[in-house]
């Protein structure tokens, strides 16, 4: 095939189609929640649609000056009133269930993290901290994660998505995401992953993750923060654990070796 | 070899371990979080000394929890004795 080249590096990397109206494949247990409950909703959403809209033309139709020139005089009735009231009560309420429960489920905070993040915005790059490691203040894993200019971009890399450092987490692993900015406010959301957290100044804000699958997860600002907020995007990087401490590891070697 | 052997035993040293949960802060705002492991841990020096070792994981719970800049102001602070908290 002549793109078969475009398949090849674009299919494994969970970024938007183009025009992709639809959600992104999901990675984490939360994203799967969240889209199950939208296909849920929408069913209730089609039959109310199809219900109200053939009431509506009916009336139209029935009612219509040329088919009926005298205007009845409907005033009341009893039955259609008491109906209109309680069927329209309990559709919310199988709506309300299944979003409660998955709503207070994604607030579940309380397991034990094996990794803690730090996702810090800036005007318009982000930091990321990993301080897990640490044995002292000033010792930290932490590195600056720019967008790549169009101009920079090579075969196969999403214009306005990619970043020059990414996010390595190690798969199939509880994650702890502080989300912090260090001017104004941002936002740390990624799609497949079915997160999106505010970066509130002077707030530390936490979401918890677990990725399922190794792959590449790309999201962006959603937080309104100035001219380029179009152009601080977030990659994900989701690896096996012993590839993360590998890189772990060969990040924390030079500092160390400087110190000593 | 014996550089492999080096890589693969020190390899095994990233301990993927961290600030635990902590019930007194279940929601999703953890800036208090990081502030009470921050005190904790300087509570710890006062009460146990410099040189214990048992203060060790205060500190690590708090540098996980908390961005650089703040530890960095707040080291400063209480060098000047303007820290806000209850050490």
């Amino acid at each position: 095939m002549k793109f078969e080249w475009l398949f090849l590096t674009i299919a494994p990397c969970d970024a938007a189609e183009p025009w992709q109206l639809g959600f992104q494949d999901a990675a984490t247990p939360m994203m799967q929640g969240i889209i199950d409950l939208h296909h849920d909703i929408f069913f209730f959403l089609i039959l109310i649609l199809v219900f109200v809209s053939r009431i509506l033309v009916r009336a139209l139709w029935h009612f219509h000056y040329k088919k009926n020139p005298i205007p009845q005089r409907i005033v009341h009735g009893t039955t259609i009133e008491i109906l209109r009231t309680i069927f329209p009560s309990i559709i919310p309420m199988f709506i309300a269930i299944p979003s409660f429960a998955l709503l207070y489920s994604m607030d579940e905070v309380v397991v034990d993290p094996a990794i803690t993040i730090k996702a810090i915005g800036h005007q318009w790059y982000r930091t990321y901290e990993y301080s897990d490691y640490n044995s002292s203040d000033e010792q930290s894993l932490t590195f600056d994660s720019y967008t790549i200019p169009e101009d920079d971009l090579e075969l196969g890399q999403s214009r306005l998505l990619e970043v020059d450092n990414r996010v390595v987490v190690p798969a199939k692993t509880h994650l702890r995401i502080i989300v912090t900015p260090a001017d104004v406010p941002h936002s740390w959301a990624v799609p497949s992953l079915g997160v999106k957290c505010d970066a509130v100044p002077g707030r530390l804000n936490q979401i918890s993750i677990s990725v399922q699958r190794e792959g590449v997860y790309y999201g962006q600002c959603s937080e309104i923060c100035g001219t380029n907020h179009a152009f601080t995007p977030i990659v994900v990087e989701a690896v096996p654990s012993k590839d993360y401490g590998s890189r772990v590891f060969n990040q924390l070697i030079p500092q160390t070796t400087g110190e000593a | 070899s014996f550089y492999h052997w080096l890589f693969a035993h020190t390899t095994s040293e990233i301990e993927l371990k961290t600030a635990p949960a902590d019930f007194r802060f279940p929601t999703t705002n953890q800036t208090r979080h990081c502030f009470t492991r921050y005190i904790e841990f300087h509570r710890c020096l006062a009460a146990k000394g410099e040189n214990s070792g048992e203060c060790e994981r205060f500190a690590k719970y708090y540098r996980s929890l908390c961005p650089g800049e703040w530890v960095e102001r707040w080291n400063e602070q209480r060098e000047n004795g303007t820290f806000p908290g209850p050490l």
